[in-house]
């Protein structure tokens, strides 16, 4: 199969590569890029493990083609900390006890930046509907909000 | 020890940085160059003879460089075992077969391998593989299967492949003496362990012509067992462990790895294999159904008087961990109460359905349905409260199980623990929608945390003070997400009296790190936390002699705090740790130590009626919750869930919190929604489309209520809390919901058509 190039920001670094038509962007991320942060759980958009931030919008990298962001900006999740300061919602995860495989992690942690830059005010429920896509199998959510709830701006209830 | 400084504090984790980074590598997140991509060849049926394989023109494929099958395989046939020390006999070491040969079991047995050097030849590869099947009936319901006559699913002449029983006391008198009887049949479902990270993992021979297989396990012993299927020493195969995403004991048998080292040592090349999602559903393990049939008698105050119980559990194709989950589920069949005449019969039944083995609670979640649902149905026909009927009949402390006989010794919490959670609920909430109806119910309990004492379990750690002040320690601990490996390093840096930043640890390599035992049966708090202690106190007596010694005081009046060694009530009289270490180092003291913790050792009993101690101590628990359901939707919201656990002592109340609210969970999404249907051996449930796990947004905050008596077996007086946490949800939340519509669900999950249906049911009988 011919090979197209392509050019993007990941992380804030140009790059550029050659990829096939069919090429899914996480295999691109985690098998060219050696971004392994962002996680294979579904492979058909059910789980979220694979969330990345494609202009500052959280897209699931599994169902993305690797062609179609040419000319685009990504994020993942090794790009939210600056060096050894870490993101607040990274923060918020770490200290709120949200982490325990981490396997679910990474697409938490994006998809929760982009709700919060979206919402800075989201409320509970808010927090609870845009977080459904990202399955998680260890916390039962209930550190995971907590933490997303102590990013937010100013806190009200629903 | 007078305060404590980092234990019990809810600080957070070691490893916990380099995942919110995305730093941490997983099994998958590592390559090695010329590594090879590998597949498995699947049965396409359930039941079926193999008359020929022909690989021929898969080989000839250009790029594939190893097709294995069963004829392939140096040893083919083992026994399962897991990294268990003594010899427990041929009722748990089943038949362990790497590859289908001459009859496939399951829709999804491995039939054949394939490495080849990418991806997309090696599926390739999988389609030019010729099976001829002759399709065979198979059997796929156990009651069925355990009929004289059945299809016979293996090569025994019997399906029934573990029986158990307990008994005390007569239940033909017991009945007698009963002024309520209550008789019912429950049925439970096969369930999906649904971690993120499925299985697999990366194998490759190193310099020493040692297989090495880097994996996601939760027993890194099975490298005895890869070892055994190719012929080779023991000490010729590693594994090194690596922090799993997941494993809820779906990652407690053998995986990918016997498949990984077969090719790797065949093509001397590394060899990667992961599983696809759909891969994971339809060939891996699950969590057994049961049907459960129950006769409980009890007298007009609520006092019970007689149980009998007979279990049926589907073990699917092959036994794995089957006789042993049914070893739990015999121990717990008549739950937390003193019941004077009690009989249990359990069976387990080989089918043409996928396997089950370990799933989270390990045979106590499905008998747990059954006796909680009649004690709430007792409680309702004999007008006492959930609470007090269980007040009446809980086991206290001195007491002793119903089935087996063990005796508490330690503080049995069963009355606090209910009380508090049902007090927690608070007022009940209004609801305004007159469809919408609002229930509470109740469910408390027993699990055993550490496993079966006959089969004699131990632990070792290694730890070793650097001249630095940092600490090495070493430890074959697995950590499948619960926060194993941190709860090791917070026990030495409190002994140590150093920060956790100081301490590295090594964990999960059979090579390089004692062998700790398995990530399963909530035991390594327990083991590896007391080998953990153990190793970390011997170190601390030598600092604090040589310190005593240097300062001319008692060994007693010394503490290490913030690394310095301190006179107690003197604090400005101390000495830097680092000043003491040299001085051990100059007076040839050795500032490491590996020890070996064991847990209490009995023999195996009989099995046709288990008496006495079968495990080391018991975590005692109980649940509330108030739901809301929708009467003409069959919809359930959960909008209390309280869970209240005696765990001893919370080494790390944030991790204890995240079991407890991640077991409320993982139990609601059983009560509730989660079924892998299989139809006639056939898997209909192949995703998460189809396979449905609660969601953000599907479930309340759970209020956890941390009861630490300080009296469980493991350091600092700490219980396990892993599977306990999620093992009585399920009929809490079915006492619910029978609370708000007057209907009882016998049958999970309860799906809002379940509850519709018996809604109409019950309209209609009236």
């Amino acid at each position: 199969m011919k090979k197209i190039e392509i050019e993007f920001i990941v992380n804030g670094k140009k790059r550029r590569i050659f990829v096939k038509p069919n090429d899914l962007l996480i295999n691109i991320i985690r098998n060219d890029l050696y971004l392994t942060g962002s996680k294979y759980g579904c492979g058909i958009g059910e789980c979220g493990a694979c969330t990345v931030l494609l202009d500052g919008e959280p897209v699931l990298s599994c169902l993305t083609l690797a062609v179609t962001v040419n000319g685009k900006e990504i994020t993942t999740i090794e790009g939210l900390a600056k060096g050894d300061e870490l993101h607040p919602v990274q923060k918020a995860f770490l200290e709120n006890g949200a982490v325990q495989c981490g396997f679910c992690t990474p697409g938490m942690i994006l998809t929760a930046t982009a709700l919060l830059k979206e919402n800075p005010n989201a409320t509970e429920n808010e927090i609870r509907d845009y977080m459904r896509g990202n399955l998680c199998r260890c916390t039962g959510y209930v550190q995971i909000v907590k933490a997303i709830k102590s990013c937010v701006a100013e806190q009200k209830s629903d | 020890m007078s305060e404590f400084k980092i234990v019990g504090k809810p600080i957070p984790r070691d490893d916990a940085w380099a995942k919110v980074t995305g730093e941490l590598k997983y099994a998958d997140d590592f390559s090695l160059p010329g590594m090879l991509y590998a597949k498995v060849l699947r049965s396409k049926y359930p039941a079926a003879k193999i008359i020929s394989i022909n690989t021929a023109k898969a080989e000839k494929l250009n790029g594939v460089r190893a097709v294995l099958t069963a004829k392939d395989v140096p040893h083919n046939e083992t026994v399962t075992r897991f990294g268990q020390s003594s010899e427990v006999g041929k009722g748990f070491e089943g038949l362990y077969r790497v590859l289908a040969d001459k009859k496939v079991r399951f829709m999804g047995e491995a039939v054949a391998l394939v490495a080849a050097d990418t991806e997309e030849i090696a599926e390739k590869a999988l389609d030019l593989i010729e099976v001829n099947y002759e399709t065979l009936p198979g059997v796929f319901d156990p009651v069925e299967a355990m009929k004289p006559g059945a299809y016979l699913v293996g090569e025994n002449n019997s399906n029934i492949i573990g029986q158990f029983g307990c008994s005390q006391g007569d239940i033909i008198k017991g009945f007698a003496e009963a002024d309520i009887i209550i008789e019912d049949t429950y049925k439970v479902p096969f369930v999906d362990h649904a971690y993120l990270e499925t299985e697999g993992g990366i194998a490759w021979i190193d310099d020493y012509g040692v297989i090495n297989i880097r994996v996601g396990s939760q027993v890194i012993e099975h490298f005895r067992d890869v070892a055994d299927v190719l012929g080779l020493s023991h000490n010729k195969v590693r594994y090194i462990g690596t922090m799993m995403g997941g494993g809820f004991g779906g990652k407690e048998d053998i995986t990918v790895e016997a498949y990984l080292a077969l090719l790797t040592w065949k093509t001397k090349k590394p060899v990667r294999l992961f599983y696809t999602r759909e891969e994971s559903i339809l060939c891996h393990s699950k969590r057994h159904p049961f049907v459960m049939k129950y006769k409980v008698g009890a007298k007009k105050d609520g006092k019970l008087v007689a149980l009998n119980a007979e279990l049926i559990s589907d073990a699917g194709a092959y036994p794995y961990l089957s006789p042993w989950v049914n070893l739990y589920a015999t121990v717990n069949a008549a739950g937390p109460y003193c019941i004077p005449n009690v009989k249990v019969r359990t069976y387990c039944v080989l089918t043409n359905n996928t396997f089950t083995s370990a799933n989270r609670g390990f045979g106590a979640p499905q008998p747990n349905v059954v006796y909680e649902s009649l004690m709430d149905e007792l409680a309702h026909k004999l007008n006492i409260s959930p609470l007090e009927i269980r007040r009446r009949n809980c086991l206290t402390t001195g007491k002793s199980l119903s089935t087996t006989g063990q005796v508490f010794k330690t503080y049995v919490a069963l009355p606090e623990v209910a009380e508090k959670a049902w007090e927690a609920l608070g007022e009940l909430a209004k609801c305004e929608d007159k469809n919408r109806k609002v229930g509470r119910g109740l469910a408390i309990g027993l699990m055993s945390y550490g496993r079966m004492t006959f089969l004699h379990d131990s632990s070792r750690c290694y730890v070793r003070l650097e001249s630095d002040g940092s600490v090495l320690i070493r430890s074959g601990i697995p950590d499948l997400g619960g926060g194993q490996v941190s709860l090791l390093c917070q026990i030495v840096a409190e002994e140590l009296g150093i920060p956790m930043s100081k301490i590295k640890i090594y964990y999960s390599d059979t090579a390089l790190t004692p062998l700790a035992g398995t990530t399963t049966a909530t035991r390594q708090t327990y083991m590896s936390g007391n080998a953990t202690l153990k190793a970390a106190r011997k170190i601390r007596k030598r600092i604090i002699s040589k310190a005593a010694e240097l300062l001319n005081v008692n060994p007693d009046k010394l503490d290490i705090i913030e690394e310095k060694v301190i006179v107690k009530y003197n604090q400005s009289q101390y000495l830097p740790l680092v000043e003491v270490i040299k001085a051990c180092n100059t007076a040839g003291i050795e500032l490491f130590c590996e020890v070996q913790f064991n847990a209490p050792f009995t023999i195996v009993p009989d099995l046709s009626n288990i008496r006495g101690m079968t495990f080391p101590d018991f975590t005692f628990g109980a649940q509330a919750v108030e739901v809301a359901v929708d009467t003409e939707t069959g919809q359930v919201e959960i909008l209390k869930l309280i869970t209240c656990y005696d765990v001893g002592k919370a080494i790390n109340p944030l991790s204890v919190e995240g079991q407890m609210e991640g077991g409320s969970i993982y139990g609601m999404g059983y009560a509730l929604m989660e079924e892998v249907i299989i139809e006639k051996g056939i898997t209909m449930t192949p995703s998460f489309s189809e396979y449905i796990i609660p969601t953000a947004a599907d479930v309340p905050d759970v209020k956890a209520i941390l009861v630490e008596s300080g009296g469980g077996l493991g350091p600092y007086g700490a219980k396990g809390i892993g599977e306990p946490a999620c093992s009585i949800i399920a009929p809490a939340i079915l006492n619910a919901i029978y609370d708000a519509i007057g209907v009882r669900i016998k049958n999970l999950p309860a799906t809002p058509e379940k509850i519709i249906r018996a809604l109409k049911k019950e309209y209609f009988e009236k």
